[in-house]
């Protein structure tokens, strides 16, 4: 099943600053999915380290929220349009975002850091930084 | 599933009748069969509170008080400032400086002298929103955080009052209708806030100044709705509009049986800290999260000047770089742990962006990643204009 996924602005940024993408799904778990596998950096927006979706955001297939359908087991059929609906809160800046801090697991002492670096391709130093 | 909007119990002492001079104003109006006599003396009895008198409440304003709502209600602690111009209509460049409540009774007294408006300039709080919402009709949410979203919810709640919700990002804006019987409220589409962390940045804000002129007016519209009894509510709809697509959206919102707020058994009696409840301590600078190590713009300056060998970091956006710089290297915050392998651990480094807040950020996240000899401009490009070198524009 092919659906559309609609990106909010808000999210954008994170994804490749689209503003839909096409994904074959046959829920809207797996069409989650696969879009969070096409860009990475969209994965802690939409999911918990445990993989669950997040509590704040809310994802409708059509106009329905699928909190009150089968959640992320809900169904896709050819045409869907998926929506991920953010809380927005006006136009002014009001929060730090601090989206890329290491978490202290993910800190190296400095010289495994400079070695590590020197030997990674240049498209393995984020994932290095985030999965080490 | 629209929402036919039901009418609003009339005001014990309500006005009977329209003066000569208001019926030829508002002739436009009673030409109208939906409006008519019966409507305008509705609008005239009605009281509408507007939290927040910024670029949403700028169209509201305007439209409310030319539509002859006899009491509006303006709430803001702020003051007007350059940047509101671009979008906060309501105000004219004269008005810089002054309180924004000042600013707008003015500029809606000289609109319509048969209404009465009254400014409340002060902070929407747990402690006064009951107080301040208990006189008026509908309120109407056009502020700009998480926090007193909730709070303007949460005491709509309490006291059994429509909240015509409005919220705007860049070129994106939400509109409906909270708290109406048998409606969802805020906190059934959104039961808790997004942590402090994964909402946009700075760098990402911003706002096209025709969007809350849309936004807004549709909340006038909804809301002189109400007061009528006309249509069908925006309530159990959540009006999505992408300005850059030109496109209108709407999604279902459905009531919560179970929300705290407004479910069968709600847990939430009373207003809370709502600061608390969103992550954050205080609304005009969140505390920072982090602590680093600065430099104030003059003793970067007088480095520079004695020829140190510095690197400066520019951690803002390409568009923000364009506005003006301080001739540095420029690894927008978002890039920087991609391209970490540009900079040089064994070089000093400034790091700097607009405030000081971003670039606080990467300092920290630079010096867990080892980097030893890394500073913080401290206040950023404001204070290096303020401090070094006013010909910087500050944006």
């Amino acid at each position: 099943m092919t659906v559309k996924v609609i990106i909010p602005t808000p999210l954008r940024p994170y994804a490749g600053k689209r503003d839909s993408t096409e994904v074959k799904a046959e829920t809207v778990g797996e069409a989650l999915r696969r879009l969070t596998t096409e860009f990475g950096e969209l994965r802690k927006h939409l999911f918990t380290e445990d993989g669950k979706l997040r509590s704040f955001v809310n994802v409708y297939v059509n106009d329905e929220d699928i909190r009150y359908l089968d959640k992320e087991n809900t169904p896709t059929k050819d045409g869907d349009t998926i929506s991920i609906v953010p809380s927005i809160a006006g136009g002014s800046c009001f929060f730090h975002d601090c989206r890329f801090y290491p978490s202290p697991q993910l800190v190296i002492p400095s010289l495994a850091r400079n070695l590590l670096f020197a030997l990674c391709p240049l498209d393995l130093h984020l994932l290095a930084f985030f999965c080490i | 599933m629209a929402t036919k909007v039901q009418p609003m119990p009339g005001a014990a002492n309500s006005a009977a009748s329209l003066s000569n001079e208001e019926i030829l104003r508002y002739s436009r109006h009673l030409i109208m069969p939906e409006v008519g006599m019966e409507g305008q003396l509705k609008l005239k009895n009605a009281k509408v509170l507007l939290i927040g008198t910024g670029g949403l409440g700028a169209p509201l304003g305007l439209y409310l008080a030319a539509a002859g709502i006899g009491r509006l209600g303006l709430v803001d602690f702020d003051v007007v400032d350059f940047t509101n111009l671009q979008r906060q209509v309501t105000f004219g460049s004269s008005d810089v400086g002054k309180p924004k409540t000042e600013a707008a009774r003015a500029r809606l007294s000289s609109l319509n002298t048969d209404i009465q408006i009254d400014t409340f300039e002060t902070k929407l709080t747990s402690d006064n929103a009951l107080e301040l919402f208990k006189d008026f009709d509908v309120i109407v949410d056009g502020t700009d955080n998480f926090p007193t979203r909730y709070l303007v919810n949460d005491a709509c709640i309490l006291l059994g009052k429509p909240n015509v919700y409005g919220s705007i990002f860049r070129f994106e804006g939400q509109v409906t209708v909270f708290g109406m019987p048998d409606g969802p409220c805020y906190r059934c589409l959104y039961p808790e806030p997004p942590p402090p962390g994964l909402v946009p940045s700075c760098a990402e804000g911003g706002v096209l100044g025709v969007l809350p002129g849309i936004v807004g007016s549709i909340q006038a519209m909804e809301t002189i709705k109400l007061i009528l009894g006309r249509g069908d509510s925006l309530a159990g709809r959540l009006l999505l509009f992408d300005a850059l697509a030109m496109k209108f959206r709407e999604l279902k919102l459905r009531k919560n049986p179970n929300c705290p707020m407004c479910g069968e058994h709600r847990t939430i009696n009373k207003l809370i800290d709502y600061y608390e409840f969103c992550g954050v301590r205080g609304e005009e600078a969140p505390a920072p999260n982090v602590q680093v190590p600065e430099i104030t713009p003059r003793e970067l300056k007088s480095r520079l000047d004695r020829g140190d060998d510095l690197f400066i970091l520019d951690v803002r956006e390409p568009h923000e770089f364009q506005i003006c710089n301080l001739k540095g290297h420029l690894i927008p915050l978002g890039e920087l742990p991609r391209r970490v392998h540009e900079l040089d651990s064994s070089r000093e480094i400034v790091a700097h962006c607009r405030s000081g807040k971003r670039s606080a950020e990467a300092v920290d996240f630079l010096r867990k990643a080892g980097f030893r000899k890394i500073l913080n401009l401290k206040g950023g490009i404001l204070a290096w204009s303020d401090e070094v070198d006013p010909a910087v524009p500050k944006y």
